[in-house]
């Protein structure tokens, strides 16, 4: 894969009125990662039989009352500090009142002015170059439940294992511009919170899931236009592709003269359209006001110091480190920081090799292998310390590229290291200039009428010896030298 | 012997630890009691057979060096107790049963008491007057055409009949105090978060704290210390050391200052009134305390700060009575929204819904700021005002009620006047502090009439000695004709 640095931004929509940019914020909820849940002691692990993972506060049963997870608190407070944000000492709990079957008290305990992480950035790396992508805030709040419609014909069933379990929303300006920019803004975010281990980024699972602000104007426009907000999408697909309907929808609206309302749309994946939920004046009035049950959230600043004291290398440090340590480029560099197994992994294998010869090895055969066979980086059937020892014969002249090759496929099936492959199939490069040198002396001797041609100027033919050679050594032969070596003795 | 059941809890206490009476024959007497006052209305549930047991096992073991020991209580019906059906005088719960205790409940129990029965109220805590709960209304003992004050109706109307030697009520606006002072007994909201709202069912949340309601000020201190302490369940609990109320209690209140605020008086208040709260300056300065005016100049915007935060809080917390998980479930309505509506119509009553409106109405976008923001601000001046004073006296005397108890049925049409009635007993919720309401007197159909302490955060240690000196030189006896029986 190469990607051109040169390439321009270029996600417009035209119309016949002229050229529109599309405009994109979102908020994204992702699931904290901690044992329990924001505000009770239950159980938050993902696969349990309905209803198992539920307390009574958890189903709002009279009397109880919420008391915050410290642990969730500090979650929230690494992700502000990865994400470059204001981290707030001061922050209220509020409750957001709305009925629902699967929202048990009736009101659902956020943060509503007083947001536990501020304001913030994120650095993208796009094909045009590297974009800023602004946050305006982080904040704490509870997830509801699950309402299960298609279990019996006439009721509804409620799961409320998910109820209670702790969400950061993550609220972006409106600075993303393209379906592509959304695409690198969701992984960035994942990568980053996988790095701090403070969410799992796992989509599937509704770790991770966005409402997406929509809304188009003219380029060149200092206004922005009606937002539509595209309620609870779970995938970056789909998120894409209900910013490309809903783009395409609002452009054509403005192209007949006609105006936008500013609502609440669904996206419906089988269709692939977005449709009205509620507007603007059907939005709820959720009364939000400070939850007395729970007194606001003082953070003492030591508290923020030794968290961030304590934060892994984040994304873009780790990137900067290959570029400037490994000699990696950027494109290397960001591929083996997009997720911390990956540049685990590579740190590994470069402790132990070359880190250039490393990371192009990695990047080709190795994420092909995996790719072709559904694996991921951490269960990867050769471990950093054979795949090292491989790229360090292949670095060493121990074995050509091509050999590598054939040794990388027998690792992958026997489990055994390189060197042992490399010994007992006696694929060692022969790297010896005097064997060498004998070798292809025979050669020349049996081919004379070759050598002939060729130095009577067919030059051509040089490609030939080398085949010989390549041929009489079972591939062995070091190329480099058996250039070499053919060149010195063809002059003689 | 004479009649276990009219003497105060620390008598009755003494006698068990003397082995005058064993804790069976104690819970038989209330039982009687209890079979013999339905007329009163004042229990939703009896659990006899669990009290008879526990009693029994009291006596078996028996546990002297306990504050409650074989001690059997009633509770207001608003702290779930475990495995008896807790209905906070609502239908919405008149099915529920918890599977938990409240923190508070459990401190009595813990402390070797156990329960003898749940006590009506107003309907989740709201009303004056005990008219609003599902059970139907409670009598005062004092009068038979009379309401025993509310919420905590069904408590002081007990206590006041012997039906219980001590209980427990939870005061919002004066839901312990009010009816203490209607029924001539002695109750105490403390400092908010020095006895855990966790299990009690919530009216409104920053405003609702469990006290001890009794027939005199030692046991109030015996009560408030067995039920009170710090709990990490609620957030918004006091983590402090347990104090001895019970042992600490003094007499002696020479040179202590006593704040008079001159706007508890006010306009129609009946000279009655007026005459007890004389009597009382009187009576604390001839014990040796100084009296200071004083002003609490924002005392008037309490009762309208209280209608504004109280129903706010209220109207969120009931949100959670929605027919899906537990309590009543209305059989109509086609889809989720009709059975919620059909489920919240007939299973609250009126003043609940009028207070859910009132709630969601100064909740709402556009009239947030103009009133709950509002009356968050003032509710900061109301504090304030007692702050300021604080610096100058060490506790403040006021009338406990406007009134004596009123006709059953007067006010039920009128509610802002039944609202009056909390006048002088909100401010100190909105503020978070502790007061005592202590009989004081007799108007001259023969009512009682109360007086109120208010005292500094944490300070029921002053306002309960300053109580004690007062009870001992004050002459009151209640004088309830058991006429129900």
């Amino acid at each position: 894969m190469v990607v051109m640095k040169s390439e321009k931004f270029d996600y417009f929509i035209n119309g016949d009125k002229g050229k529109y940019e599309v405009i994109i914020g979102l908020e994204v909820h992702a699931q904290v990662l901690s044992n329990s849940k924001l505000f009770s002691g239950s159980p938050t692990k993902f696969g349990a039989e309905p209803n198992e993972h539920v307390s009574l506060i958890d189903s709002a049963f009279p009397g109880m009352l919420p008391v915050i997870n410290e642990e969730c608190v500090k979650q929230a407070v690494r992700t502000g500090l990865g994400l470059n944000a204001k981290i707030n000492n001061y922050s209220v709990f509020d409750r957001k009142n709305y009925f629902y079957a699967d929202l048990p008290q009736g009101y659902q305990i956020s943060q509503y002015k007083n947001p536990i992480v501020g304001e913030g950035k994120v650095l993208l790396d796009m094909p045009y170059g590297s974009k800023e992508v602004g946050i305006e805030r982080l904040h704490l709040e509870q997830d509801a439940g699950k309402s299960i419609h298609d279990m019996d014909p006439s009721n509804t069933y409620v799961d409320l294992n998910r109820s209670g379990i702790a969400l950061m929303e993550i609220v972006s300006k409106p600075d993303l511009r393209s379906p592509d920019e959304v695409n690198a803004y969701i992984k960035k975010l994942r990568t980053i919170m996988r790095y701090l281990g403070t969410c799992d980024g796992n989509m599937q699972e509704g770790s991770l899931r966005a409402d997406v602000n929509v809304s188009v104007r003219k380029v060149g426009d200092k206004e922005f236009g009606t937002r539509c907000e595209i309620k609870n999408v779970n995938s970056i697909k789909f998120m894409q592709m209900a910013i490309e309907y809903e783009a395409s929808r609002q452009v054509e609206l403005l192209e007949n003269g006609k105006e936008i309302d500013q609502e609440t749309r669904l996206f419906d994946t089988k269709k692939n359209e977005t449709r009205s939920m509620r507007s603007k004046e059907d939005a709820h009035d959720y009364r939000y006001f400070p939850d007395p049950d729970l007194l606001p959230l003082k953070l003492d600043q030591k508290l923020v110091d030794d968290l961030k004291k304590s934060l892994p290398e984040l994304p873009d440090k780790k990137k900067e480190r290959f570029v400037k340590d490994y000699g990696l480029n950027a494109y290397e560099a960001n591929v083996l920081v997009s997720e911390k197994e990956i540049s685990d992994y590579y740190e590994e294998v470069a402790k132990l090799s070359d880190k250039k010869l490393a990371a192009t090895w990695m990047m080709g055969d190795l994420f092909a292998m995996l790719n072709d066979k559904g694996l991921n980086i951490s269960n990867s059937p050769i471990s950093a310390k054979d795949f090292a020892e491989l790229v360090q014969a292949i670095k060493s002249g121990e074995i050509s590229g091509r050999i590598a090759k054939e040794v990388f496929e027998i690792m992958i099936e026997s489990g055994d290291n390189p060197k042992k492959i490399i010994e007992t199939k006696g694929l060692k490069q022969q790297s010896d200039p005097k064997e060498l040198e004998k070798m292809i002396n025979e050669i020349l001797a049996t081919n004379k009428d070759k050598v002939d041609q060729y130095k009577s100027g067919k030059e051509k033919l040089f490609g030939f010896f080398v085949g010989q050679v390549m041929k009489s050594s079972g591939g062995k032969a070091n190329p480099q030298l058996t250039n070499e070596i053919l060149k010195k003795l063809l002059k003689g | 012997m004479s009649d276990i059941t009219n003497q105060s809890l620390n008598q009755i206490i003494k006698r068990i630890k003397t082995k005058e009476i064993s804790s069976t024959e104690l819970t038989k007497a209330y039982i009687k009691n209890i079979e013999s006052a339905k007329k009163l209305n004042a229990f939703v549930t009896t659990t006899f057979d669990h009290a008879l047991d526990k009693a029994k096992q009291f006596d078996n073991k028996p546990n002297f060096d306990q504050l409650l020991p074989g001690i059997p209580l009633a509770v207001k019906d608003l702290f779930c107790t475990e495995n008896f059906k807790t209905t906070a005088g609502s239908n919405i719960l008149n099915n529920f049963i918890p599977s938990y205790e409240s923190t508070v409940t459990k401190n009595l129990w813990d402390n070797g008491s156990f329960l003898l029965g749940k006590l009506n109220c107003d309907e989740f805590a709201m009303g004056s007057s005990n008219e609003t709960s599902y059970f139907g209304n409670v009598i005062n003992p004092v009068g038979d055409q009379l309401v025993p004050g509310g919420s905590s109706g069904g408590s002081s109307s007990a206590l006041a009949a012997d039906l219980t030697p001590a209980t427990i009520g939870t005061d919002t606006g004066g839901s312990i105090r009010q009816p203490a002072s209607f029924t001539g007994t002695v109750g105490l909201k403390p400092t908010y978060g020095l006895c855990s709202r966790w299990g009690i069912v919530a009216f409104a949340s920053s405003l609702d704290q469990a006290g001890p309601m009794t027939k005199d000020i030692t046991d109030c201190a015996i009560m408030l210390e067995a039920m009170s302490g710090f709990d990490e369940k609620d957030s918004t609990s006091i983590n402090k050391k347990k104090e001895n109320y019970s042992k600490n209690l003094k007499d002696n209140i020479k040179g202590l200052k006593i704040g008079i605020p001159k706007e508890y008086r006010v306009d129609n208040m009946p000279k009655e009134i007026d005459e007890l709260w004389e009597k009382g300056k009187k009576i604390l300065k001839d014990l040796g305390a100084e009296l200071i005016d004083i002003s609490l100049p924002h005392t008037k915007y309490a009762l309208p700060t209280y209608y504004i935060v109280a129903p706010a809080e209220a109207s969120s917390n009931l949100a959670r009575y929605d027919g899906v998980r537990y309590g009543y479930r209305s059989e109509k309505g086609k889809d989720l929204i009709e059975m919620y509506e059909n489920t919240r119509s007939e299973g609250f009553g009126d003043e609940v819904k009028r207070r859910i409106l009132i709630g969601t109405y100064v909740l709402s976008s556009g009239y947030y700021d103009a009133y709950y923001l509002k009356a968050q601000k003032v509710r900061q001046l109301i504090k304030k005002d007692f702050d300021d004073s604080f610096t100058k006296v060490d506790a403040i005397l006021t009338p406990s009620t406007p009134s004596s108890a009123f006709k059953i049925g007067e006010k039920t049409n009128d509610p802002v006047s039944m609202y009056l009635n909390d006048i002088f007993t909100v401010p100190t919720n909105l503020a978070g502090l502790p007061a005592l309401s202590l009989p004081a007197g007799l108007d001259k159909q023969g009512l009682p009439l109360g007086l109120q302490l208010i005292g500094k955060a944490l300070d029921e240690q002053k306002i309960l000695n300053i109580g004690y000196a007062f009870e001992k030189n004050c002459g009151f006896k209640n004088e309830i004709k058991k006429w129900w029986s």
